[in-house]
């Protein structure tokens, strides 16, 4: 490329790098600079408060809960997803009748706002209907309080929560590996219709039966999806704030809030800005934990 | 196939027929209750078919929901083009123009569309007011264009690397410069890209929700926010909030059930390497 070139080239995506610079990282060193501040009131207070804000939320009773709500709707919210994605994929893989139909039914949910689905899902888990009014038909007599269970299992002591697994989670990472399991399915689907039969075939030939052929072949070949995946789903995770918003709200003893919840609640709603901040601060850094070696890795490819 | 053991048949479409059923509860649900009329709409009758028709829930439900429904329609249409336009232009440079440093840009606009928006939500607040743009419809439709911009440049660029570079030495050989070839070669070429960006930001835009809750109040409000005070209402009913849901739902399904071959292939676009 000539020299004129190169800079008419740069001009073109100038007002698209400018606004992002200012717009995503600007903006993140503004925010970053509040959570060091006093800025806990209405009226902006921009005098130097350290480490505070942090020391504060890690001490919280709700900003632990988060942490530990975070952690566990991640894990079982990206097993679960990417499991029965995988499930689906497999299935529909397998030259069958209606695909496109079952196919539909499957990724629908993602063309839905959170707002829906946890307007929608807060009712059927409801734990005076919805799903119980069939339970108890069925004759089960100790009904599950879904997500108004303030119950933690296994509960150990640490800090100033009890640690373990929140049980009002279930009915939320339920909610939302109905809406999001259908794009690990596409991903895979797409994944498993890239390997050549020919693979498969020569496998089959060396003696392997079905479940082999699944195990050595095709999962390894697949590897590079569930990364993407994992990525994918484990930062909509990390940032997750309409779903609980709309379905739950933060719960008894904080059983289904969330960092993007306390955030939103503490700032807007309790004008603590310097501590919302701090919040935000903290989120970022566990995305980026999660996207930077991604992103890191996509340049180097890039510039080979 | 002869010689080769494999699930029967009937077990795929059990197991396949069986989790429709799951994914379709919700629908089943929403709908079912938006046709009862108030009084069968009750927690203990929640899974039984409406004994007759009703439109009731829906014209309460229109009532209170059609001017942020208008809303969410002057913002998601403005902002879906203007994304679609600066990605297409952003997608073709950093793919076929690749100046010095391009791979380092494109990098940094990715990282763009990972971030939680808390983390720059408390000076967008502020910046928005300074400006005059906070609580209005444009300010709204700027924020999803600068915040859309990763997403549909990664999914143009990667478009456009499918195009051969041959077709862009020839034109450059006839004369074109770099804005001539995007005109005349790459636009007419470009439009399953931009119906792919186009779905995929009006779906977006549409269901959006920390955006709309924190930049507007009472009039201005998208239809996302609206419903979340619908159902976060003690006083309406919950066929109410069903017909409600659905109506708010209705475009982004419409668009899904219509092109969604276009809408699944923005799905994997946006989330594999550039």
């Amino acid at each position: 490329m000539r020299q004129k070139e190169q800079w008419l080239a740069f001009l073109l995506v100038l007002p698209s790098f400018l606004a992002v610079a200012i717009f995503v990282y600007g903006f993140i060193g503004w925010t970053g600079a509040v959570s060091f501040t006093e800025w806990n009131t209405l009226v902006p207070n921009w005098s130097w408060a350290g480490l505070k804000n942090y020391l504060y939320l890690f001490n919280d009773l709700r900003f632990q809960a988060d942490l530990r709500n975070t952690l566990v709707f991640t894990v079982f919210f990206i097993l679960l997803s990417a499991g029965l994605g995988l499930l689906l994929a497999v299935l529909l893989d397998r030259r069958i009748r209606a695909e496109g139909w079952f196919r539909n039914i499957f990724i629908f949910p993602m063309a839905l706002s959170f707002i829906v689905t946890g307007v929608v899902w807060q009712w059927i888990f409801n734990p005076s209907t919805g799903i119980n009014l069939l339970l108890k038909e069925w004759g089960l007599e100790r009904l599950p309080q879904w997500y108004v269970d303030t119950r933690v299992i296994p509960g150990v002591e640490w800090g100033q929560i009890s640690f373990g697994i929140p049980l009002a989670l279930i009915a939320v990472v339920i909610a939302a590996v109905w809406q999001l399991s259908g794009f690990a399915m596409a991903m895979y689907l797409a994944g498993l219709r890239a390997i050549p039969e020919e693979i498969r075939e020569a496998a089959r030939v060396d003696g392997a039966n079905e479940w082999q052929v699944f195990r050595k072949v095709i999962l390894p070949q697949l590897r590079p999806i569930t990364l993407s995946v994992i990525i994918i789903l484990g930062h909509i995770s990390l940032k997750i704030f309409d779903l609980i918003y709309a379905m739950t709200g933060p719960g008894a003893m904080f059983v289904t809030d969330m960092p993007g919840v306390y955030m939103f609640e503490t700032t807007f709603r309790g004008n603590h800005y310097a501590q919302g901040a701090a919040i935000a601060v903290i989120m970022l850094i566990l995305v980026c934990a999660l996207i930077i070696p991604y992103l890191w890795s996509n340049l180097r490819r890039g510039v080979e | 196939m002869p010689g080769v053991r494999r699930l029967p048949r009937i077990l795929i479409y059990a197991v396949l027929i069986a989790l429709s059923l799951f994914y379709l509860i919700p629908v089943y649900v929403m709908m079912v209750t938006s046709f009862k009329g108030m009084e069968e709409a009750t927690l203990d009758r929640m899974w039984e078919l409406p004994s007759s028709f009703h439109l009731e829930s829906y014209a309460i439900a229109y009532e209170k929901l059609a001017p942020h429904l208008l809303n969410s329609i002057y913002l998601t249409i403005p902002a879906t083009l203007l994304t679609a336009f600066l990605g297409s232009l952003n997608g073709y440079v950093l793919s076929k123009w690749r100046f010095r440093g391009a791979n380092t840009v494109f990098t940094l606009l990715l990282f763009g569309m990972f971030i939680p928006y808390q983390s720059i939500l408390i000076p967008l607040i502020q910046f928005m007011q300074s400006i005059g743009l906070y609580n209005s419809i444009p300010g709204l439709i700027l924020i999803h264009v600068v915040y859309g911009i990763p997403i549909a440049t990664l999914i143009f660029r990667n478009f456009y690397a499918g195009i051969p570079m041959e077709i862009l030495e020839a034109a450059k050989i006839d004369g074109c410069g770099m804005m001539g070839i995007y005109r005349r070669i790459i636009l007419p070429l470009s439009l399953s890209g931009f119906v792919v960006v186009a779905i995929w930001e009006f779906t977006q835009v549409w269901n959006e929700f920390l955006f709309a809750v924190t930049m507007t109040t009472s009039t201005q409000q998208p239809v996302m926010v609206a419903l979340q005070n619908l159902s976060g209402s003690q006083i309406v009913q919950w066929n109410v909030q069903m017909a409600g849901a659905l109506l708010a739902a209705l475009p982004t399904l419409l668009v899904y059930i219509f092109l969604g071959r276009y809408f699944i292939r923005g799905l994997l676009a946006g989330s594999l390497k550039g």
